[in-house]
């Protein structure tokens, strides 16, 4: 039954319907496959007999004919949602016995929805990283390698586990967070669909914070549609959330196949780097081609404050970070290491319990907000963030969506940029100016380097226009034809 | 301004982080080459800017000032490094 997990969820869900098989025999052989690839290190924890008894609950709903959107899909969840019961680390050694009384609003949508969970997946600490490899847990390999090559290759991160267990079909689809492009790059360097939706459509209630103000939930997925149906399940007003937004929640997957004729395309000139690789200059005409071809117009824009997204990026998130990462003091929850006084209790605790990259970001966090330099850094930061937004507001006077690479570059190996963080930092370049302005941007599987690594594209949409992002994507994905899938090599 | 030793004292202290006195030297060196390349925000030109303090321009929500969850002290203890009958045990604060 193994070959039930090359399904996608869309397949997956009508064979449920179809009573072709149940649950339990769909989830069961997603448990084999987890257990098989445990060389890639995707889960961080395992959960096989929750999900086999979720799945047994859930065919004995869909005998009594109350199945729900998602009722038996098997999932993987990100380890920054806490779910009750259920180990919740964020990877990080501070929070790493953490057992939540309680579960996010989003994995309780799903629930509600009737999804099954498979267990938790490894991410980079606190979601902070672009490789994976600053989890507590070790990195995770992704199942792509270059042709004829066996070094190990990043999947990206933050969520590098979510969007190498979907690539390596270890679940139908996962959760995610994107800070400043943790879903998208991740889903770029795999293969897979990922979905940043607007600031406030999924509630952060109940998911461990980074920078408030920039995190995101959302699903990283096979194709575009399992995406649509995954997005509509996760999203939805939360009270809990204060930033949640009360709109109503649209049929995503509705969107997939909508024709996109006469829609407006900007391509922006700063995301033509200099020293752009030629690989991803012609994936990104590739691109600008399908969506002409599908009756797109073309328009040339300009975002003029482009380049100073990052270094804004690494103001703020550092701020926000230090800010909540304070609540990690060894008292009320996780890790204490006692010293001769509290003081010393705390900075134990927090220096024993935070992995190097969080330090540093805490220890940029704590500089920029410090008496001083509040003023030079974190308000220069804030109204760089204005500037950043307005770009995209006086754009889309213009053009319906924006097509732009996901990330400079396809995957690389593990260790290659460990040692520099601003060259790490430089994988968001294309995604972190959309959390910024909080607006939804796509990332969708678009072609190969000449190495067959998986390269992405990414829409960049108006707030809550994600359905035009999933016309247009479904379009592009119609357009680029079947795309090859990682070899299993780990099996 | 360059990040020295003494300012990553400074900044650790406040972060509540040890960090021991060998580390201060190389993370100066780390901080200044990510605060170098930060500098780069001056050349934008920001008179008469509003920060963005928030990514949705809406206000903040309100609700009526009532309890509407608690009771729970096991739940909240159940992580607790340490607790005793129904406290959270903390290190000596007051001499």
């Amino acid at each position: 039954m193994s070959d039930l997990t090359n399904l996608t969820l869309k397949a997956a869900l009508d064979g449920l319907a179809a009573k072709a098989f149940s649950s339990e025999e769909l989830t069961a052989a997603h448990i084999h496959a987890i257990e098989k690839a445990r060389a890639l290190n995707a889960y961080v924890l395992e959960t096989p007999e929750q999900a086999l008894a979720m799945a047994r609950a859930s065919d004995a709903r869909r005998a009594s004919g109350d199945a729900g959107a998602l009722d038996g899909a098997p999932l993987g969840i990100k380890d920054l949602f806490c779910t009750e019961g259920v180990r919740s680390t964020a990877c990080s050694k501070i929070i790493g016995e953490f057992v939540p009384t309680y579960e996010s609003t989003v994995t309780t949508n799903l629930w509600r929805d009737g999804a099954v969970m498979l267990g938790k997946l490894n991410m980079d600490e606190f979601a902070m990283g672009s490789s994976n490899e600053s989890s507590a847990f070790g990195p995770v390999t992704n199942p792509w390698r270059s042709r004829g090559s066996n070094q190990a290759l990043t999947p990206g991160g933050s969520s590098g586990g979510s969007a190498a267990a979907v690539a390596a079909d270890l679940c139908l689809g996962a959760t995610a967070t994107d800070t400043g492009g943790s879903i998208r790059q991740p889903a770029g360097f795999t293969g897979t669909v990922g979905i940043k939706p607007t600031y406030g459509r999924c509630s952060r209630w109940g998911v461990v914070a980074f920078a408030s103000s920039l995190d995101q939930a959302g699903p990283i997925a096979k194709t575009v549609e399992d995406a649509a149906i995954l997005l509509t399940s996760m999203s939805g007003h939360d009270p809990k959330d204060s930033t949640s937004l009360s709109v109503d929640v649209p049929d995503f997957a509705s969107f997939v196949g909508k024709g996109v004729k006469g829609l407006r395309i900007g391509v922006p000139a700063e995301y033509r780097l200099d020293g752009m690789s030629p690989q991803i200059a012609a994936l990104w005409d590739q691109g600008v081609a399908w969506l002409k071809d599908a009756g797109c117009e073309i328009v040339d824009i300009s975002l003029p404050h482009t380049k100073y997204a990052l270094p804004a990026y690494y103001i703020i998130a550092p701020a926000e970070a230090s800010s909540n990462l304070a609540r990690y003091d060894g008292m009320r929850f996780g890790l204490r290491v006692e010293g001769a006084n509290l003081t010393d209790t705390y900075e134990n605790s927090r220096a024993a319990g935070f992995g190097h990259e969080v330090q540093r970001r805490i220890l940029i966090g704590t500089y920029v907000l410090s008496a001083g330099y509040y003023d030079a850094y974190y308000l220069k930061a804030l109204k760089v963030r204005r500037r950043i937004a307005d770009d995209f507001t006086q754009a889309f006077g213009k053009v319906d969506a924006i097509l732009t690479p996901t990330a400079p570059s396809a995957a690389f190996p593990l260790g290659e940029k460990s040692d520099d963080p601003v060259a790490m930092y430089l994988n968001d370049v294309f995604t972190v100016t959309t959390n910024l302005a909080g607006l939804p941007g796509l990332s969708l599987p678009a072609g190969q380097t000449a190495d067959g690594l998986p390269l992405g594209l990414q829409l960049i949409g108006r707030p809550l226009d994600e359905g035009t992002l999933f016309s247009l994507a479904g379009a592009m994905e119609k357009a680029a034809g079947v795309m090859p899938r990682a070899e299993k090599w780990w099996v | 301004m360059a990040i020295d030793a003494a300012t990553v004292r400074k900044v650790a202290r406040l972060a509540r982080l040890a960090t021991p006195e060998e580390r201060l030297e190389p993370l100066a060196k780390e901080l200044n080459g990510i605060i170098a390349w930060i500098e780069q925000l001056a050349e934008v030109d920001t008179d008469g800017v509003e920060p963005m303090t928030s990514a949705v321009a809406q206000s903040l929500p309100m609700r009526d000032d009532v309890v509407t969850e608690g009771g729970d002290a096991s739940k909240v203890l159940a992580n607790a490094p340490r607790s005793k009958d129904g406290f959270f045990v903390v290190p000596k604060v007051v001499e």
